[in-house]
């Protein structure tokens, strides 16, 4: 059985109100977990040493998907959790992770899940995270995510992280290696609000012929909070590789983007475009003459840009 | 109705607009024309609220709206297609379209405003209006968006700018369609001969003046006879093309 709060944390994360009856999804509840169940294709099996867990997707799997979310209601709790995904050759299927938390407690609620993923040849997976915080005690929510990626040759991965309330302190930490014809694409979009701080990091090894990296980061920093965004593309081949980091600055928010693109082959393409500014006038005059008042106009142009 | 009364506006110490006194009767098609950097870019702005006149009032409908924001203006009537159309990263045709209308829209009612300025509805519904677009694109995306709003007044600043790759004469087939549905007024900035024929009513703005005010009848002819005049159509002609 769930509480309130949890079904409403994963409804938030994962899209579902509840323990699902069927599918593969292993849920954690407060370092624990709250219901799994493996099929035929995708089995979800403790670690040994209880670390966390393995979630192995035979080869040849097709159109299915596998819910993990960590939810977490209680204040003073840490959670640390390493899950690693095999996905077979030629498999196509949806992961659905992401963390909640509600802290309504005076002290610290902290989760870090630590991923990594071996995407085996051929196989696609479209892997979507989302972490929210919420709580009236005051207490920190924390998240550090960690995406480690190791794309076999022509795989297909393409990765959606949102974060847009309630986490006061994030380290965001993504690396991927990729082999030859292998594609990854990141889009991340990110809100902070008050005296949040949120970091984000992209490593990515371009190692194989004909590889290619997408990076897409969509901020917006309010009130006083601070965001960085770093990201290191490595061409070592003939590859192409395109981060970008597009930020939008409000109130006394602060972004700063330290992008890094080093092309070890002379046949590597690489592309770094970063933008940061406030939301451009016109942009707010021109919705102002279709009606809109300028907070109208405002959380217009926020919720495209976070789209 | 829209009137100005001795409209005065003046930036970085430059009078813009000088004592402009005009009066713009309902379901009329007017043209705002005269030398770059005259003042009617100025108008326009004034006119949707953009900018504050210094001294003068601005009716609507016998109402003083000089010191509405934008927004009432927008809600009370009037609409302003911009010279330059905004790009907006993440906002899609189908949303501008849909807020410019003010009610929810169906994709197919928003595809015949795509169809009116010749895009091809699918292709362009859900595109963001972004920098992926060209500049002509986003023109007749603002020239449909101004439509969906069918407002008693609706302000075009220089619509032939930039109209690539799309006849004329389809720009000019909005301009009669809108001005026969909607029954309001359309007043629209342009050097453009074929634009200025089409006029119920020429406004001559020049040095931040009114110079004239007449029918195309009684204004064309003078602005043909004149060198400088005949300049502001060479000018357009080279927008056009």
């Amino acid at each position: 059985m769930l509480n309130d709060v949890i079904k409403n944390l994963l409804a938030e994360v994962a899209g579902i109100g509840n323990i699902p009856t069927a599918g593969a999804f292993n849920i954690r509840s407060n370092g624990k977990s709250a219901g799994r169940n493996s099929t035929e294709t995708i089995q979800i099996v403790s670690k040994e040493d209880g670390s966390g867990i393995d979630i192995i997707i035979k080869p040849g799997t097709k159109n299915e998907s596998v819910h993990i979310p960590a939810l977490i209601s209680e204040t003073d709790m840490h959670d640390l959790v390493y899950n690693d995904f095999h996905i077979g050759e030629d498999a196509d299927v949806t992961i659905v992770a992401g963390c909640g938390i509600h802290n309504c407690g005076s002290g610290v609620s902290q989760h870090d899940g630590i991923h990594r993923f071996f995407v085996g040849k051929n196989a696609r997976i479209k892997y979507v995270e989302k972490h929210i915080g919420e709580g009236e005690g005051g207490g920190q929510n924390i998240i550090n995510p960690q995406t480690h990626i190791i794309a076999e040759e022509n795989s297909f991965i393409e990765m959606d992280t949102v974060q847009l309330k309630g986490v006061d302190s994030t380290k965001r930490i993504s690396s991927a290696k990729l082999a030859a014809g292998a594609t990854v694409v990141i889009k991340e979009k990110i809100m902070t609000h008050g005296q949040q701080y949120a970091e984000t990091s992209f490593d990515v090894d371009l190692d194989g012929e004909g590889c290619s990296a997408k990076l897409i980061s969509r901020s917006v920093a309010r009130d006083s909070s601070r965001q960085l965004f770093r990201s290191k593309l490595c061409g070592n081949k003939a590859c192409y590789g395109h981060s970008e980091c597009d930020a939008i600055i409000m109130d006394n928010g602060i972004v700063a983007a330290e992008p890094e693109i080093i092309a070890n082959d002379v046949d590597a393409t690489l592309i770094h475009e970063a933008a940061i500014g406030k939301i451009a006038g016109d942009q707010l005059t021109k919705l102002m003459t279709l009606g809109l008042t300028e907070k109208q106009a405002e959380s217009q142009i926020i919720n495209g840009f976070l789209k | 109705m829209l009137e100005l009364k001795n409209v005065s506006f003046s930036a970085d110490g430059k009078e813009i607009l000088k004592n402009i006194s005009l009066v713009i009767e309902d379901e009329r098609f007017v043209v705002i024309t005269g030398p770059n950097g005259g003042g009617k870019s100025t108008l326009a702005k004034i006119i949707a609220g953009i900018e504050k006149p210094d001294s003068g009032q601005i009716l609507l409908d016998g109402q003083d709206i000089t010191n509405w924001s934008i927004t009432e203006r927008a809600n009370a009537g009037v609409s302003f297609a911009f010279q330059q159309p905004v790009r907006f990263k993440g906002v899609t045709v189908k949303d501008l379209i849909t807020l410019a209308s003010g009610k929810d829209l169906s994709t197919a009612a928003a595809c015949e405003y795509l169809a009116e300025v010749g895009l091809c509805a699918k292709d362009y519904i859900d595109r963001e209006v972004n920098s992926s677009l060209s500049g002509g694109e986003l023109k007749r995306i603002e020239i449909a968006t101004v439509m969906a709003r069918k407002t008693k007044v609706t302000l075009f600043d220089e619509p032939e700018a930039g109209i690539d790759l799309w006849s004329f004469k389809n720009l000019i087939d909005v301009f009669e369609k809108m001005h026969g549905e909607i029954k309001g007024s359309i007043l629209i900035i342009s050097h453009q001969e074929r634009i200025l024929n089409i006029a119920d009513q020429v406004v001559v703005i020049s040095g931040g003046q009114v110079a004239q005010v007449g029918t195309k009848e009684e204004v064309l002819p003078g602005l043909f006879g004149v060198e400088s005049g005949c300049r502001y159509f060479k000018e357009a002609q080279h927008h056009v093309e």
